[in-house]
């Protein structure tokens, strides 16, 4: 990114909108801290009012007025349509299968969607030892897509992972037995731009670039060898609209992608 | 039938060294009062139970309380790391650390399974991570449809310990707002401590609110405050800046010990704790 872009707005704030502009008016998202509470904020604040935000601590139609530091906040509970139990949200509303979008972070993803947010090194004895799964694997296989945000560097998209903490498409056994489930991972949302699983080989691929970004800028990123879609698409800027709105939610501190 | 009790009495006769103890909490009516007196009373070998481990839980492993940890997503909310519960996992300080991780829907399967009196809970989820083979799950097969599930062994700690907002003078528990497992937790374990806002005369009916009658909880203890730095709806706020300070608070083993010194070791009780706290803020203005 050059300096006069970065002077504009920042990496964060173009993966919010870019995250944001993907998500259909009336979408019922299961949404995270940080990054993905942002995007589906501003969502809901520009094009998407109706968007539905269900918070995994129980908050269903959640309307924050600014932007929740916890995934539990009592801003969340008190704009919500309803409050429920934390047994409930994960068996009635997530596993029950009622969630459009579920939004994922990882400290590590590899070409099939498979991300890792266990730890970084060997199991036993961590080089890093991070949160752990959360809501991850389940949201993963149960809302009708996934959205993973998170910055594309060869540290974070990875050949092979440390740990598979949560499975990036559903296997075809699946299919195959008339189970229900979702499609898994549908789009990575980076700070470059987004990849997408290409239709036939479920390889996820660089399929938009965020401006001033090249495509050798991406391979640079990615620790495996990036394909790249033949009609690669241009992401526009974020307009003045869109970064005014997101702006105005005034988070409550700078979030970081995988906490 | 509730006791209303101290809170030095309730943890001195409830936990013993070995226990399995669940201190409860998503984000919300977080029992740090509880914690801290865990802490003071230096109860060990403990196997600490939770979905969502944050700073009380650092707490906790740092000064070397803990065994083993049962748990879904260990982090500062918003914040980062756990640096002590890291440390313990990384380097063995002060104590190696065990651990059993599951996925919040694993844990609040078992938690449901726990409260029901189940022996197992089920869930549609594991298959295909590296989760399946680190954590304590086995397979099953729907007996109806054939479908593969997970189950989750029932969560049942001797001691469940939550925070709400009141009880009443006969020991019934109300607590509203994000509730977490709280009910689980307290019906699925053996003795239960409720650390509460205030006791009043009555109990005014919240239709959104949850119940547990006196005859379900072990005992009840008065701590106003007690689940600083998380929040208590209708009461108080998150303190946001003390998540914040906690990261640089824990992030060196020096630092760690001298303010949980200072403000928990200390402390004889909670009032001396945000003396304690009140001060440091004074004397940083």
């Amino acid at each position: 990114m050059t300096q006069a872009e970065a002077s504009s707005y920042t990496a964060e704030e173009m993966m919010a909108v870019a995250a944001a502009r993907r998500l259909a008016d009336g979408t019922v998202c299961f949404v995270g801290i940080g990054l993905p509470s942002r995007a589906a904020n501003l969502a809901r604040a520009t094009h998407a009012p109706d968007c539905v935000l269900i918070y995994e601590s129980g908050a269903i139609g959640a309307k924050p007025r600014h932007l929740p530091l916890s995934i539990g906040d009592g801003e969340l509970a008190e704009t919500a349509d309803a409050v429920v139990s934390v047994p409930e949200i994960f068996s009635y509303w997530l596993q029950g299968g009622r969630i459009d979008v579920g939004f994922l972070g990882a400290a590590q993803i590899d070409a099939h969607g498979n991300l890792n947010s266990t730890v970084i090194g060997e199991y036993e004895r961590p080089k890093v030892r991070l949160p752990g799964a959360g809501g991850a694997p389940e949201i993963a296989a149960w809302c009708r897509e996934t959205f993973v945000m998170l910055r594309q560097t060869p540290r974070t998209f990875v050949e092979r992972l440390d740990f598979l903490t949560s499975v990036g498409q559903p296997p075809d056994a699946r299919a195959a037995a008339g189970r229900r489930g979702g499609a898994g991972v549908t789009c990575v949302v980076t700070d470059l731009g987004v990849l997408e699983p290409d239709p036939e080989t479920r390889e996820l691929t660089m399929t938009e670039l965020y401006p001033d970004v090249t495509i050798d800028d991406a391979r640079e990123a990615t620790g495996w060898d990036l394909m790249t879609a033949a009609d690669i698409r241009l992401v526009p800027a974020p307009t003045s609209d869109e970064l005014e709105a997101l702006r105005a939610l005034k988070p409550a501190n700078e979030q970081t992608v995988t906490s | 039938m509730a006791e209303i009790v101290p809170l030095t009495e309730a943890v001195r006769d409830l936990v013993r060294d070995g226990d399995v103890v669940a201190l409860e909490g998503f984000t919300h009516l977080i029992p740090h009062a509880a914690g801290h007196e865990l802490i003071r009373q230096q109860r060990r070998d403990l196997t600490l139970v939770r979905m969502t481990p944050d700073i009380v839980y650092d707490q906790l492993i740092g000064m070397g309380c803990a065994r083993k940890l049962v748990f879904s997503w260990g982090g500062n909310p918003g914040v980062g790391s756990l640096h002590r519960l890291r440390d313990a996992v990384e380097n063995d300080w002060p104590a190696p650390l065990e651990l059993e991780e599951h996925s919040h829907a694993g844990m609040a399967a078992g938690y449901a399974a726990g409260a029901s009196n189940f022996p197992f809970g089920i869930v549609r989820g594991y298959e295909g991570t590296d989760l399946a083979t680190r954590t304590n799950i086995a397979w099953i097969t729907c007996p109806f449809t054939g479908e593969r599930l997970a189950a989750v062994p029932a969560i049942r700690p001797d001691v469940g310990i939550i925070h709400a907002q009141r009880a009443d003078e006969a020991g019934n528990v109300q607590l509203w707002g994000i509730s977490g497992v709280q009910k689980e937790v307290v019906l699925g374990s053996t003795r239960s401590i409720v650390t509460v806002e205030e006791i009043v005369s009555e109990l005014e009916p919240r239709p959104d609110a949850v119940l547990l009658p006196a005859w379900t909880v072990t005992a009840i203890s008065v701590a106003a405050g007690g689940a600083h730095p998380s929040y208590a709806h209708g009461y108080y706020e998150r303190d946001n800046a003390f998540y914040v300070r906690w990261d640089e608070i824990s992030r060196d083993r020096d630092r760690f010990r001298q303010w949980m010194q200072r403000h928990v070791l200390e402390t004889a009780d909670l009032s001396e704790y945000q003396r304690a706290l009140q001060a440091r803020e004074a004397s940083a203005v």
